[in-house]
This record gives structure tokens, sequence and C-alpha cells, in this order.
């Protein structure tokens, strides 16, 4: 491991930061799972504008060929984690680390990073093809290389035709092709992309988003850093997500972990909806499926967590589409609601419901014969299904 | 439903054919193509049973002609060239390198503007003149009796001040096409690994190159046909077209010269404009800048 670190770290890195040795070589260490590999660390960062800090103490470590996902409301920092990174902003303090290197007094330009800003930023005076062979060129490539890679990195987002045409003269999503493709074309082992589909339409970007899956199934080795507000976005594409709260790193895991078993009330209610209902834990002891807690008058049994003590009231998340108006299995959790609203989606039916004073909500394919409102109904769900979160 | 609303707010247009054209027309006639044209027909006029090219003939054929040809060509092109290269430089500094008071500077310079060209010549020559400023401090720190720096009296003491006063008309619209530059831009080439050189003449300078073609053009036109800083310099030996043009109009009350030789100003001025904008469009064609 050790080793590992030193060829990770050069000598030149370790003496242009004598007095964050130690740090950045455990930092090193930390990342280079693969040796050659594209992760990135960041430890500790802490970013302030005029004395404003916008990030604070941020410590994430993405996994070589990972897909890390950053979300988080808008302010929350995440396009200052991807600055940070790219060393348009320097931290206060803190070090970074991408591709086993510690990278936090390199300059941009020698990080060797592709990166999608939001708006694209595509060269306006410049044909396509020039745009993707800008990075090349800037390395001083020899042509006949420039040419090839930049032939190989528009076929690759399927834009080979445009390769002429200047960048005014494309769609959105055309000019965010091309964006990706600049950002590939140097061959960057970490590629960080700013909200890409923010600027596309609801059904160019369900396809974008199918296409950068297919991308980086095509290039498992490439690191990505896809910051977005969509959780959408980031449960289709991401591995793992974070979740950003004025600054600060409120939740991180596996995508589908974190959004079955959300750690905390704001990750479970910005990683989609969740009903979270006012409950008092019984028994916190045993297993992980083995706690029992009271909604009122009715016990329900649910997922347990640590750290949440017997006799106190937390929080009981299930999401809409767990809820159901059938026993799916056996000894499954019930409660009695009464409807308030029913609404049809195309898709789905939406139902409002109150129960215990409480208000739930329920989504279920659409129903031949949907509830009255004011009708008293039996809910249904799983204690799989159900995760105990702490009251704040 | 949207196209009534656009329908309702759009503004309505007076829309009388030919008098729209007429009227800037006319004004311009009476204001600028009339006198343009008595000054022309007056450098044509000649007695009977000489031939029309008479004047142009007898002025063209002079030394003092040739000398200030020759000293408003060279002025012009120097002083241009000097405004473009340092309007260039300081607005690239001012928009972005941070640097405090940059706001402040660049403020400073939009009022430069409104001075009169004069005023910077008479400011020279408290500064370089023979006694001036500096002059003075360096002949008493070192005991000299007479004044060392005399740059001032000669074609570069024009150039300078015309330096000085030009310069901020290149700036203004080089600023105002900086601030249009998105700083994402300059960052993703940054990180796509490009130096601040490749930066500057790759993102920087295309797209400053309209308001290069702006500003340089104003520069070009204005020293040409300056008048003021080359007088007040009074620099020996030193005479350009349009000084050439106020002695034999004022002072020998030679008119048929005169308007010879405000004639050939102006088909100058026109001419390097048309050059320059000529040689702008092909480096952009060819994708040198
Ligand atoms: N150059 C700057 N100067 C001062 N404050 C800044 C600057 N850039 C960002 N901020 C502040 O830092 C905070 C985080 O900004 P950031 O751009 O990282 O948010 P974000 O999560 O990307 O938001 P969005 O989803 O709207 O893009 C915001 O409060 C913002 O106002
Ligand atoms: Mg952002």
């Amino acid at each position: 491991m050790s080793s590992a670190a030193a060829q990770g770290l050069g000598p030149g890195e370790v003496a242009a930061s004598s007095g964050a040795d130690l740090a950045s070589s455990t930092l090193a260490a930390k990342i280079s799972v693969t040796p050659s590999g594209g992760g990135v660390a960041f430890e500790g960062v802490t970013v302030a504008y005029k004395g404003n800090t916008v990030l604070s103490d941020f410590t994430l470590t993405v996994r070589p060929g990972e897909i890390m996902a950053v979300i988080g409301p808008s302010g929350s920092g995440k396009t200052t984690v991807l600055r940070a990174i790219a060393g348009f902003v320097r931290p206060v303090s803190g070090r970074l680390c991408a591709g086993g290197r510690d990278v936090t007094d390199l300059p941009p330009r020698a990080r060797g990073i592709g990166m999608v800003v939001q708006n694209y930023a595509l060269f306006p005076h410049m044909r396509v093809a020039d745009n993707v062979a800008f990075g090349l060129r800037a390395r001083r490539a020899p042509e006949h290389t420039v040419r090839a890679e930049v032939e190989a990195a528009l076929s690759m987002v399927g834009m080979s035709s445009f390769a002429s045409r200047y960048p005014r003269e494309l769609s959105g999503g055309q000019q965010q092709r091309v964006a990706i493709a600049r950002a590939l074309a140097i061959r960057p082992e970490l590629l960080l992309l700013d909200e890409p589909l923010s600027a596309l339409d609801a059904q160019i970007r369900q396809s974008m988003l199918e296409e950068l899956a297919r991308l980086h199934r095509s290039l498992p080795a490439l690191t990505v850093l896809y910051v977005t507000h969509d959780q959408t976005e980031a449960l289709t594409l991401a591995d793992r997500i974070a979740i950003l709260r004025d600054g600060k790193l409120v939740a991180l895991g596996p995508s589908r972990e974190l959004y079955q078993r959300p750690p905390n009330r704001f990750a479970a209610e910005f990683l989609g909806r969740a009903n979270l209902l006012s409950v008092i834990l019984d028994t916190p002891e045993a297993g992980e499926d083995n706690a029992t807690v009271r909604f009122g008058a009715t016990q329900l049994r649910a997922r347990a967590r640590a750290g949440i003590a017997a006799s106190t009231s937390c929080l009981l998340c299930i999401r809409p589409h767990d809820l159901s108006l059938t026993a799916r299995e056996p000894g499954a959790n019930s409660l009695a609601a009464r409807v308030r609203e029913v609404r049809w989606k195309g898709e789905l039916h939406d139902i409002a419901l109150e129960a215990e004073g409480q208000a739930l909500r329920l989504t279920t394919a659409p129903l031949r014969r949907p509830p009255e409102p004011g009708t008293m109904l039996s809910l249904y769900f799983s204690a799989a299904d159900a995760t105990l979160i702490p009251e704040s | 439903m949207s196209d009534l609303a656009v329908g309702k707010t759009r503004p309505r247009r007076l829309n009388v054919p030919g008098l729209s054209a007429a009227l800037p027309l006319a004004v311009l006639g009476i204001l600028f193509f009339y006198p343009l044209a008595l000054i022309i027909a007056q450098s044509f006029a000649t007695g009977h049973g000489t031939p029309v090219f008479a004047n142009y003939i007898s002025v063209l054929g002079t030394a003092l002609f040739r000398n200030a040809l020759f000293h408003t060509i060279t002025i012009t092109l120097a002083a241009s060239l000097g405004c473009i290269a340092l309007g260039f430089t300081l607005s690239v500094v001012i928009a972005f390198v941070p640097f405090p008071g940059a706001r402040l500077f660049a403020r400073a310079i939009e009022t430069f503007i409104a001075l009169p060209t004069f005023l910077v010549a008479l400011a020279f020559t408290f500064i370089y003149g023979s006694a001036g400023i500096l002059n003075g401090a360096v002949m008493k720190l070192f005991g000299l009796t007479l004044p060392p720096i005399d740059f001032l009296y000669s074609a570069w003491g024009v150039i300078l001040a015309e330096i000085t006063v030009y310069t901020p008309f290149v700036m203004r619209p080089l600023l105002a096409a900086f601030s249009l530059i998105e700083a994402s831009q300059i960052e993703v080439a940054s990180i796509l690994g490009a130096g601040w050189f490749r930066i500057l003449r790759q993102i920087i300078l295309p797209a400053a190159l309209p308001a290069l073609m702006a500003g340089g053009s104003l520069c070009l036109l204005l020293t040409t046909n300056e008048f003021g800083i080359v007088l007040f310099i009074g620099a020996k030996g030193v005479e350009t077209l349009p000084l050439l043009v106020y002695d034999k109009a004022i002072q020998e009350f030679d008119y048929a010269s005169a308007c010879v030789l405000a004639t050939i100003n102006i088909a100058l001025s026109l001419g390097l404009y048309a050059l320059y904008r000529s040689a702008l469009a092909w480096f952009s064609r060819a994708g040198l800048v």
C-alpha cells in the first residue's frame, strides 16, 4: 500500500507541499486501490468566497471508474465541489487528490481533468472539430493524432457528421454532446459534469441520460463526478450519491441504499418523495428488520437504525409507491387512513390520505375504480420498506 | 393567443415609403456632402485653358507636400499601432487580471475620451518639455546645463501624445467585448490544458476582433486628421497634411491648394480605413486571429 502511495505521489508534489506531506500521502494511499486509477479524494476541503464559507470540511472519496452523483438544492455548493477539484477556486484548507496525486497546488491545466460546465461554454468562433481538438492541440499532440482522436471522440457521441459546423448551428443536445466530446478527447481519467442535462427538455434529457450510461459502459475506467439537482438523473446514473446541504455533506451511500434507507430527513425528502410519519420507538433491539413502533394506537414493524433510543419519537419513512391498497405479503403492516384527494396522472394514481392526523401519500398503477374522498381505507406496507429516521 | 399578444406590443412604425430614407439623406447632404463637394470642386477649379489637374500637379510636385504626406502616413500608422497594442494590453489586464481598483481605472479611461486632444499635448510639454518637470529634475540631479530629454519636439513626441489621447478609443469597445466573454470559456480552456498565451490568442482575440476593428478604424481616422496635437507640440519639420491645409488656407490664402490637400487628406484617411478593414477581414478569414 505504501509503495503504491509513493508511486502515485511524485517527488515534485511532495516537495511542493512540504507542510502537508503526511496528509497528502495518506490521501494518495486512500485512492490508490489501483495504482493508475483516476479516483478523486476531497480531504477536509473548505472553500470560502470573500470570507463566506460555501463548502465546509468536505471529505469524499470517489473510486476509480465510479460514477458519483453530487446532489443538493440550489446554492448548496455542488458547483463549488467541481470548481475546487478543477482548480478554479483554491480551498482555504484541505487537500485535493486526483488520479493518485495531490493536485491541491497544481494549476487547472496540469490536472488532466475533463469537464463539462453547466452552459457548455463551447468556443463560439471555432468549428465543432476545432472545439474538440482544442485540448489536444494545447497539449501539443501531433496533428495526425489530433485528427484521429477528434474523429474518435465525435463518433463516440454520435456527432461525426457535424464536425464542420459552428456551435451556434447546433441544438442544445448537440452542443452538449460536443462539450462531452471535447472533455473526453484528452482522455482524462476523471470527468466532471455540472448539470449537463439541465438545459435540455424532458424528452431529450431522458435519451441523453441513457446515452451517458452507455458512454460510461464503453469507458469503464472513467471516473465521473456528476453534479445535478435532479434526483432521477442521480438515481439512474450513479453508483453512489452524495447529498449536499448548505455546503455540508449530509448523506453518502450507494444510490439504491440511500433511496431505500435514507439516513436523515433531508436525504429522505430530497431523494424522491417520502411519507414521514411521527412514531414512537418501542423496541430498538436485535436484528436489522426488527423494530416495533407505535403510530397512534397502531403497532407497526420497521427496519431499525442504531442510535435511536427506546420510547423516543422518531420518523418512519415510507416511499409512496411502497404503500399499497392490498396486502402484498402475509403479515404486512397495515394502517387505517382516510382518503382526502385522488389525482390521476396518466401512468399512475396519486392518492392523498390522512391517518392519525398526519398526511400520507400513496401512488399506484391506475385504478379502475379509484376511492372516493372521505372513504376509510386500509394501507399495507412491508416492514422492509419502512425505515426509521431520527427526528432532527 | 400568443400571436395576438405579440401583435399588440409591437411598436407601430411610420411607414411612408421613401420618406424614411429621404429625411436622413437630406440632413446628411446639407451638413456633410455639400461642403465636401464644394471642397472637391474647388480643388479642380482652374483658369481657362489649363488642364483640370493643374492644381494637383502643382501641389503634388512640392517637397512640402511630400514631406507632409510622409509624416502623416508614418505618424498615423505608428500612433494607431501603438493605440491598438497598448489598448489591447491594458484592456486585457483590466478585464482579466484581477487587481484592486480595476473598475476605477476603466472609468478613468472613459472620462479621458472627453478631454480635448491639445490638453494632452500641453500636459506633455509640462512634463517632458525642455522646461518641463522631468528635464528640470534630471538637470538638477546631474548638474546639467542643457535639458537632456528632447524627444517631445520630434515625430516621436507627436506619436506618443496621439497614443495617449486615442488609446481609450480602442479600449472602450474592447472592454465592452471582453465583458461579454464568459468566464467559463476561459476556465474550460485552461482545464483543457491551454496556457495564458493560447487563451489570449484563441479565445480572447477572436472575441475581440469586431471591437478591435471598430477601435482601430476610429484611431486611424482620428490620427490621420489630427490637428491640435501636431500644432501644440510644434515639432520642427514635422508637418502633416491637416497642418498644411491650415497653412495654405489661413496663412497664405491659397484656397485652391488647400482644397487639393484636403481632398487628398480625405482620400488618404478613407483609403487607410478600407485597407485596415480588408486586412483584418483577411486575417480572420485565414484563421490567423
Ligand atoms: N464567485 C462567487 N463569489 C461569491 N459567492 C459565490 C461565488 N460562486 C458561488 N458563490 C456562492 O456559493 C454558494 C454555492 O454556490 P454553487 O454555485 O456551488 O451552488 P450550486 O449548488 O452549484 O447551485 P446551483 O444548483 O444553483 O447551480 C452559493 O451561495 C453562491 O452564492
Ligand atoms: Mg451549480
